[in-house]
């Protein structure tokens, strides 16, 4: 691997290491580990903890994919490897 | 028009339309039959993913467990969605780019090894089928309940449909008809959600009426979720938002399943196959998403129909008389699905935390003085009265928003379009898995295109009746095996893909060490927990997370054992950065 592919790779790596943490944020932290505390906070009607756990990190996980597709689009044609 | 008249319309004319579409992409070569020519759009893969992953339980059962569990239902939301990011970002590019046509395929070249390749086609059999007996079942329930045939009769409707679409189109078959099945099934679930949402909380978009306030009867004014939350308490529960109150799962075990079924979701080979019939590496990327999203609107809608359906179950049903329970309650009790037993004999039906009676309700044949039905179970000590199984809160719910009866007749087909998208992409599965990875692959690298061909279409064959077999004859531990069929996909597969893609180093005899530790441990401690009594020792995990310890151990073994051998051979390691760099991905080849 020369050394434009490595940087490329590192790319991809941050970017990927970036979204999954949000990815475990919302679904772990946020959902499960520390919902009884965001409970006491209200989201309109909802308990907060409760939102996230049954709404929110769904709607992020789907967020989280868009967002590393034109991510990587964006890096694909910077580094002139797309299709 | 009755509703049995309109169920027969819409079911038969859903029904042409998938044999028509079956007929329309008839295939003749190995490529159309396994990947369906890897030419199939984003959006179209990922409506096609979308009805392949939501299974008759989805549809039918998921919202009813939810408005049982409150909040642990997150449990299933996020289990069975949050795979995709895993997914998305860390499989599916680099399997499009790989190429080939099924998760053995990419066991076996990454790992230069017929060995690794056989143990991943074993799992992949067997988690398939596992879940497609399911299915099946879910066929002959939906036909029983709507259209009144037998559930045998409606096993067999079923075989028939999926054996001809694909049989005819394998996988391009199969990718088509899911794309109309996703259209009926999300249609059929949304509509009644927004007529409940409508009338409990007067928002026609059930997420939104989910938090909101409830608009008419004694409660109006108040959050819906409060409102349950005092119900909930009342009638002896754990308060309905509460997350780990008593008589839930404390929360190490609640991370650990939902860990495990999303780890197991991006491992189930089923799912993974669909990336292989995109265009391009960017098209994989993109249709996960797509994928999700479709997946999504049923997920979000879903946990909102349980707090509807379980407002109005507690408010229509508790503390009245027969004669003031409405209309539906009788329906569905000829279906066994909903049974009250009076107690303590006041004539009024009491709603309680705990069991009313014991198994499932066995009606006598002469109905009792007022003409309610008796039941003949053994009465528990609890107060509770009225028995609810999972299913009647989605399949009900047309009846208790006052729909027409076309909407009815929707739902019905709609159960059944997801049953029949997941037995048939599973079922292809297991056919690929013998006629492409053990015969093809293993057995006979010189045959012929047409010979495959016809390999294929007689294992689709089998593994239909194998499957309509288990339909008709339901092995009594099919719930159980459910948490099997994740926990060896997150404990096999995912571990070995991924470290497959993102380290070089990783050799087939670490693979291997690792596949057959991660799956050992976790079928034994399945096999303990679910068979033999023994209480859950690991940390207290349920055997349904305990996928999550299999994964992390066929981890460290990998590493381990691969660090004590020697490197991969330089071609595999060129294999694998070939596979991190998008362009050239091409069409899957055979080869």
């Amino acid at each position: 691997m020369d050394d434009k592919m490595r940087q490329y790779w590192s790319r991809n790596l941050r970017y990927m290491a970036m979204l999954l943490t949000v990815w475990a944020l919302v679904g772990y932290v946020f959902s499960i580990f520390l919902v009884e505390p965001l409970n006491a906070f209200q989201l309109g009607g909802f308990p907060l903890g409760f939102w996230f756990a049954q709404q929110g990190s769904i709607y992020i996980f789907v967020c989280l994919i868009f967002a590393y597709y034109f991510l990587m689009q964006k890096l694909d044609k910077e580094f002139d490897v797309h299709e | 028009m009755s509703i049995m008249t309109w169920t027969y319309i819409i079911v038969g004319l859903t029904f042409s339309v998938y044999l028509g579409i079956a007929w329309a992409s008839r295939v003749a070569d190995t490529k159309s039959f396994y990947v369906a020519g890897g030419g199939v759009p984003p959006l179209a893969n990922g409506m096609a993913t979308a009805a392949d992953w939501m299974s008759a339980a989805s549809f039918i059962s998921m919202a009813g467990i939810i408005s049982f569990s409150g909040y642990q239902g997150c449990i299933y939301l996020m289990g069975w969605t949050g795979g995709y990011v895993l997914l998305a970002l860390l499989l599916a590019p680099y399997l499009r780019k790989f190429g080939k046509f099924t998760v053995p395929d990419f066991v076996g070249d990454r790992y230069y090894s017929d060995g690794a390749r056989l143990v991943a086609l074993v799992c992949a059999i067997f988690v398939s089928m596992t879940y497609v007996a399911g299915q099946m079942r879910g066929v002959g329930i939906v036909f029983s309940r709507f259209l009144e045939v037998d559930v045998n009769t409606g096993v067999v409707i079923g075989m028939v449909i999926v054996f001809l679409y694909a049989c005819l189109g394998g996988m391009k078959g199969i990718t088509w008809t899911q794309v109309s099945q996703y259209v009926i099934l999300i249609l059929a679930f949304t509509i009644p959600a927004a007529a409940i949402s409508m009338k409990v909380t007067g928002s026609i978009i059930p997420q939104i009426g989910f938090g909101s306030t409830i608009a008419s009867g004694p409660d109006a004014g108040q959050h819906l979720l409060q409102v349950l939350d005092k119900i909930n308490v009342d009638l002896g529960f754990a308060a309905y938002t509460t997350a780990f109150g008593k008589g839930q799962k404390p929360m190490l075990d609640v991370f650990a399943i939902t860990m495990c079924l999303m780890v197991g979701t991006a491992g189930l080979p089923h799912v993974i196959v669909r990336f292989y019939t995109v265009p391009s590496v960017r098209a994989a990327r993109l249709s996960a998403g797509y994928a999700l999203l479709f997946i999504a609107l049923l997920y979000t809608t879903a946990p909102a129909v349980g707090a509807f359906a379980r407002y109005n179950m507690v408010k229509s049903l508790n503390n009245v008389s027969l004669a003031e329970a409405p209309s539906w309650f009788k329906t569905w009790e000829r279906t066994g699905l909903i049974a009250w037993m009076d107690k303590n004999n006041d004539g009024i039906i009491q709603y309680r935390a705990g069991a009313a009676f014991a198994g499932k309700p066995t009606f006598a044949a002469a109905p009792g003085a007022d003409g309610r039905m008796v039941l003949t179970n053994k009465p528990t000590a609890s107060e509770n009265e009225l028995y609810v199984d999972n299913d009647i809160m989605v399949l009900a719910n047309p009846e208790i928003a006052n729909l027409p009866a076309w909407v009815i007749a929707l739902v019905a087909a709609g159960g059944l379009a997801a049953a029949l998208s997941t037995a048939s992409g599973l079922l292809l599965v297991v056919a690929s898995s013998i006629s492409h990875d053990l015969y093809y692959r293993i057995i006979d690298r010189q045959a012929s295109e047409k010979k495959q061909l016809l390999l294929g279409r007689v294992m689709i064959g089998v593994a239909v009746l194998v499957a309509g077999y288990f339909g008709i004859n339901p092995p009594g531990f099919v719930a159980q095996v459910v948490a099997l069929a994740f926990g060896l996909a997150a404990s096999s597969f995912f571990p070995v893909i991924l470290l497959g893609i993102f380290w070089k180093r990783a050799n087939k005899y670490g693979a291997i060490a690792g596949m057959s530790s991660g799956i050992g441990f976790t079928m034994l401690y399945i096999i303990q927990t679910k068979f033999m009594g023994v209480a859950p020792w690991f940390m207290g995990i349920s055997p349904e997370g305990i996928g999550t310890v299999g994964m992390l151990i066929n981890m460290v073994m990998t590493v381990i054992v691969s660090l004590s051998t020697a490197p991969p051979p330089v071609e595999i390691q060129e294999l694998v950065e070939n596979v991190r760099i998008p362009r050239g991905a091409g069409e899957a080849t055979a080869h």
